[in-house]
């Protein structure tokens, strides 16, 4: 198992959250201190560091017009990661292709990352949460389609290197593409693509690129990786999906004693305390399929709301399986137990940074979590294990 | 030739990969109604009123009500080019052309592309164009705020005339869902607005009655004022007691306003 350090590099300096509406688009950017922010993003990169250093993976992602990952450009600050550090794999994830206008553009920024760090890229692909589409002035409708589409345009653009090609889609017009430079890995950089439904876990099996769900528990996780494997199965990929096609996204935070690691794992659900966003702003039109959307209007997102409000405590977070938190031992088990009722994954996406978990204790964390429950799911979850191996009902 | 008393069931009519679902009833010279958002039932009080006098054909647009969407369709001007068509299969000419909100964007879109075809055009509460300056939207955004507060911008009496999502009955849930995607397809981005519109609309040398409700949040007067000057011989008129949809709230004093313009 690979584990990669996330963090949203959060501004968490924010006043009482009853005087405002909303974290996310459109709260004043008058509450975010220059100083502040720019001090914080030196603290943010060494805490990326400090995990490189303890033999980790690097992750981070893209978020718009909101105080929860105050990261708007991600291959900004990739570029600059491709320079600071040196081993680690650098995973985006995501680039919001059906929020950009220009596909190839993103071919471009992603390629010049890859060579910059040497080939250490990991490319991911989102969608985006509700929330981006007002801040990117999107179309809500139709994104699926844009993705990809934008997708395959981008490692077409990858790959190809006999001069111009034209693209004239559904969506994107290019009449010359011919990418300069051209990524460092050949044929190109792993893609990875984040869902939270089956169906799209689906496709992106059929594919075969790297599927991540984030904070997705249990049951749901594994119904994920399960049409996942279906998805491989059916584009003729055969019936072992390797665990290193999947990757599960779970806030995480280890301590020598278990009041420690509570303490700090109390801290992470900023994350879900945070992020404080009106109803309106959540179900924009088109983002979620008709059937959703009614079951939305009849009331059931207040069902959701609710049932989510119940897991913002460290031990619920952790029955529901999207925290990992305790001692060495105690979180080891938790993956364990995760790792086996969904069929097995390669990656674990380490939430271990948010709100006003310390940079001491940050680092207290990641080091923890490396050195002392680290190895051993290095140790028994190996990377060429295949994923769902006791699961599969059918074979051939 | 229907009966105007009685409701009848839509026929369906496919254009272009779309099947277009269309009410048509009453007998006379016809109206083309294009529908607002909010939709169309064959129960609609309005359209009975119209239909005693007139034959009334209610088309819901792709994506809307139970007409369907096909992928390659996603502006107003796609689905003026579909009704156009459908003015060519059912022979409609000298046809007098009424659209509400949404529809009355479709409708001024129409009347650019072929004004020789039309004998009257009716704008209610439309959308379309941009009047206004750059740093406010023109419409205010629909697709960003609390249900509560649009509908007190869409209704003159909310608590009388907005839908309830409790208690709404499955197929009209659906089509307000439906509609909703729909609208954000075609009116996101320029949003609510065709910027070439307002240098077509010189076009439009036809009579020309722009409506709105009195208590309107979404179009305001000077919109519509605005909206009017673009068109050659387009005058005014506030229904009182009504929003953006005096079709729904004001049924009577709409077909009354409608069949005495169409009638001048």
């Amino acid at each position: 198992m690979r584990a990669w350090q996330f963090s949203e590099n959060a501004y968490p300096y924010l006043p009482p959250a009853e005087e405002y509406e909303s974290i996310r688009i459109n709260l004043p950017n008058r509450n975010y201190d220059p100083a502040k922010g720019a001090a914080l993003y030196d603290r943010y990169i060494d805490e990326w560091l400090v995990a490189e250093d303890e033999g980790l993976e690097i992750m981070l992602n893209e978020h718009h017009q909101t105080a929860t990952c105050v990261d708007p450009a991600a291959p900004i600050v990739l570029g600059a990661l491709a320079r600071l550090s040196k081993k680690a794999r650098l995973l985006i994830l995501g680039n919001p292709v059906a929020n950009r206008n220009q596909p190839i553009r993103v071919a471009e920024e992603m390629a010049l990352i890859d060579i910059l760090s040497k080939g250490r890229l990991e490319c991911g692909f989102v969608r985006g949460v509700p929330y981006e589409v007002l801040p990117a002035n999107s179309n809500p409708t139709r994104m699926n389609e844009r993705q990809w589409e934008a997708i395959d345009l981008i490692v077409k653009a990858w790959t190809h290197h006999d001069g111009p090609f034209s693209h004239e889609g559904r969506f994107f017009h290019h009449r010359t593409v011919n990418i300069w430079p051209r990524p460092f890995q050949q044929p190109h950089p792993p893609v990875w693509i984040s869902t939270t439904t089956p169906s799209g876990a689906q496709r992106v099996g059929t594919r075969g690129y790297v599927q991540a769900t984030f904070l997705t528990g249990f049951e749901q996780t594994r119904e994920i990786y399960s049409r996942y494997r279906k998805g491989w199965a059916e584009a003729g990929r055969g019936n072992d999906v390797p665990v290193n096609r999947l990757a599960y996204a779970a806030m995480v935070y280890v301590a020598k004693s278990e009041k420690d690691a509570h303490a700090g794992a109390d801290k992470l659900l900023w994350y879900m305390r945070a992020n404080k966003v009106p109803f309106h702003l959540c179900y924009p039109p088109g983002y979620m399929p008709v059937p959703a959307q009614m079951q939305v209007l009849r009331g059931a997102a207040l069902d959701q709301h609710a049932a989510m409000k119940d897991k913002m405590v460290v031990e619920k977070a952790i029955e529901a399986g999207i925290m990992f938190a305790g001692t060495p031992d105690q979180v080891y088990r938790q993956i364990k137990k995760h790792y086996e009722f969904v069929g097995g994954y390669g990656h674990l996406l380490i939430m271990g940074q948010a709100g006003f978990l310390e940079h001491d204790e940050t680092v207290e964390g990641i080091k923890t979590f490396a050195r002392e429950v680290y190895p051993r799911l290095k140790d028994q979850f190996p990377n060429t294990a295949i994923s769902g191996a006791g699961q599969l009902a059918v074979a051939g | 030739m229907n009966d105007a008393a009685t409701t009848t069931k839509p026929t369906t009519i496919p254009i272009a990969g779309a099947d277009i679902e269309i009410l048509d009833r009453g007998s006379g010279a016809p109206i083309l109604f294009l529908q607002s958002s909010q939709g169309i039932t064959a129960a609609e009080a309005f359209l009975g009123l119209l239909a005693k006098n007139r034959r009334v054909i209610a088309p819901s647009h792709p994506g809307f009500g139970r007409s369907t969407l096909p992928d390659w369709l996603d502006s107003v001007e796609d689905i003026a080019h579909i009704y156009l068509e459908l003015m060519d299969r059912l022979n409609l000419n000298n046809l007098d052309l009424v659209g509400c909100s949404i529809g009355g964007w479709i409708a001024a879109d129409m009347a650019t592309k072929a004004p020789e075809r039309l004998k009257h055009l009716v704008l209610v509460g439309p959308v379309g164009v941009k009047t206004g300056p750059i740093d406010k939207l023109d419409v205010p955004d629909i697709f960003a705020m609390p249900q509560d507060k649009l509908n007190a911008l869409i209704y003159h009496d909310p608590k009388k005339s907005a839908p309830d999502f409790k208690t709404l009955p499955e197929p009209e849930l659906q089509t307000f869902v439906r509609n909703r995607e729909t609208l954000a397809l075609i009116g996101w981005e320029p949003y609510m607005h065709n910027p070439k519109l307002k240098h077509r609309l010189h076009r439009v040398n036809v009579p020309a009655l722009l409506a709105r409700g009195a208590s309107d949040g979404l179009v305001s007067a000077d919109y519509l004022a605005s909206y009017a000057a673009l068109l050659p011989k387009a005058r005014t008129v506030t229904v009182a007691h009504a929003g953006h949809v005096p079709h729904i709230e004001q049924p009577d004093k709409f077909a009354a306003m409608v069949l005495d313009f169409l009638a001048a």
